[in-house]
Parts: C-alpha cells; structure tokens; sequence
C-alpha cells in the first residue's frame, strides 16, 4: 500500500511539473479572455465562473458573441458542441491510455480536463494515464486559466502589453516541444505533422475554407490525416507483450 | 442581454463536459483493431500540428516576434528541451525581440 502511495505522489508531482508552461499559457489566454468578457458585459465572477466550469478556449470566446446577442440557449449548446466536438477524439485516445486497473469512477474526474493542452501532454506522455498525473496537472491548470480570467476582468489594463504577448506563444512553444521530437523519432508522425500544418495552412489562408470553425477545421485535419497515416503506417500491436 | 447569463454558462458546461466525459466513460476496453489503434495513436500529433500552425505566428503581438519565438522553440524541441523549456524560451524570445522591433 505505502508503495502504492508514493507511486501516486510521485505521478501527482510529475502532474504539477508539467502542468506549469500550460498554466502559464492559460493565464496569457484568459487574460486576454477576461478582457474580452469584460467587454461583453460579464462580471469578474461570471467571467470566472464559465472559466472554472467550462475550461475551453475557443469556446469561451465563442459564447461571449452568443451571450451579447442574446442567442437562444440551444444554440448556445450547438455552437459549444460544434467547436468542442474535438474533446470527443482526444477522449477516445485517452480511453486507450489510463493505466489497467484504474477505478473508474476516475473516468468521470480525468474528462472534466480534456483540453488540447492538457490532451496533447498526457498522451504523449510514454507511460500509462494515471488519475494522480491527470489530476496533478489539473491542479496548476485550471487556477491559471481561472485566474488568468479573473485578472483579465479587474485588471485588464495592468499588466504591460509586451508581457502579455510573450506569454501568448507559451502554449504553441509547448506543443511544439509534443510534437517535434515524436516526429524526430517515428518517420510517420513526420509525415501526419507535415501534412497537417500544410492542410491547415490551406484552410487557414484560401477564402472559401477559411470561413470553417476553427474547432471543425482542426477536427475534419485530424480525421483525414490520421486516418490516412493509419491505413498507410499501421501501428504494430506494440503493447501487447509487457508495455512500460 | 437578454438571456440568463449562468444558465448560458450551464448549459456550455453541460454541452462540453458531455463530450469529454461520454467517449471517455463509455470506452473501458482496449480497442483491438489495428486501425483503430493506429488512428487514435496518430490523432494527438495531427489535432497538435493543426492547432499549432499557423495560428502560432498570430499569438503574438506581431508575426515576425512570432516567427523568431517559433524558430527558437522548434530548435530546442528538436534538441529535446522539457515543455517547460521550449515554452519558457519562445516567451524570453518573444519579449526580446518586441522591445528590439
């Protein structure tokens, strides 16, 4: 049992160790959120409040157009369902990936923080997903972005401008320190990254496909793109004789 | 405004943990066919890849400070810097480079 302890302690600080550059790249972000929320009408609580419950970005920033309109609530739920629709295949991989044996009501409290950040670094992660790692990382990455919001409303004029901008690259230098030495390691994944930066340039920058949700434009890359990487690179069945 | 504002947070909520927690909750077993397998191992790098570039040149005040922090931070992660690292450094690079443009 006390092995078992110190297992999970050792999972949980790891968690909060990598957890850091997200929760300094959400506090960028949702400053700038709060700013914008602000704006929108939202109180600092309120603004906190979809911040602590809803943890996503793109989302986030959607809603705030939806809620000074007054649209309607459902379409408040298809728009949310729309542009987060992406957390469903990030989920499917994660399912794959917590550790046997898990209990799974843990289930219930990992999925609560499946954002592309916190995803890309529990995934890429060369050990099975244990709730403690997940919940470590949670720890320092929701009160940033919670935070990040907070002060973003009450002090949006405070920090100097230059900071904020540097902060704002945080995230993308992360997923960049994800994706660039599995590339380095595996010929495929060269490839699927090469192919879906071209693509989503393409969609980025052509006219008619740039009018495509980001949150849609990043799921149908994902499908066509790992999908054809499965079919031309199949993953020998690695795990099955002792993983690590 | 015309609507309820915590009932619009709510509803998002609900919308979004549903999501995330229904794929998660519904599949306990290992997925055995191979190209299942070999798609959800390729998703993560493609969803990262396609968030990354180019939205990475706008996070920035301007997309040449962008574009050096992206360059500092690709080499590093090629070296194998931590996460930590590579996403401290672009920022350092970043702010460097505004207060020089």
């Amino acid at each position: 049992m006390s092995l078992q302890t110190s297992d999970q302690t050792e999972e949980w600080k790891a968690g909060l160790h990598d957890g850091l550059p997200i929760c300094l790249g959400y506090f960028a972000v949702a400053f700038a959120f709060g700013i914008q929320a602000k704006s929108a009408g939202l109180t600092a609580f309120q603004a906190a409040l979809m911040s602590l419950t809803n943890l996503t970005s793109a989302g986030q920033f959607a809603a705030l157009e939806l809620i000074a309109a007054g649209a309607p609530y459902f379409e408040m739920a298809l728009t949310q369902f729309v542009i987060n629709l992406r957390y469903c295949l990030m989920s499917c991989a994660l399912s794959q990936k917590i550790k046997k044996g898990t209990a799974p009501a843990h289930r219930f409290g990992i999925a609560f923080g499946v954002t592309d950040e916190i995803f890309g670094v529990s995934v890429c992660r060369p050990k099975a997903l244990t709730p403690a790692y997940s919940y470590g990382l949670m720890a320092v990455a929701i009160p940033g972005w919670t935070a990040g919001t907070l002060f973003g409303v009450i002090a949006g004029d405070l920090l100097p401008a230059s900071v904020i901008n540097a902060l704002g690259i945080a995230i993308y230098g992360m997923f960049l320190a994800i994706i660039i030495p599995a590339a380095r390691q595996e010929r495929p994944v060269l490839a699927v990254v090469l192919c879906a930066v071209a693509l989503s340039t393409i969609f980025y920058y052509v006219p008619v496909l740039s009018a495509v949700s980001s949150g849609f434009r990043i799921i149908l890359i994902t499908l066509v793109v790992a999908g054809g990487a499965a079919l031309l690179f199949p993953v020998p069945d690695e795990d099955e004789a002792g993983s690590k | 405004m015309k609507g309820n504002i915590y009932l619009y947070i709510l509803v998002m909520a609900a919308v979004t943990y549903l999501i995330r927690m229904l794929p998660l909750t519904l599949i306990r077993k290992e997925i055995k066919n191979p190209f299942l397998r070999s798609f959800l191992h390729y998703v993560p790098y493609a969803t990262l890849s396609a968030m990354t570039f180019p939205a990475i040149l706008y996070s920035t005040a301007s997309p040449v400070s962008a574009a050096l922090g992206f360059l500092g931070a690709a080499v590093l992660a090629y070296l194998g810097k931590s996460l930590v690292c590579v996403a401290g450094c672009a920022c350092v690079i970043v702010y460097a480079a505004e207060l020089i443009l």
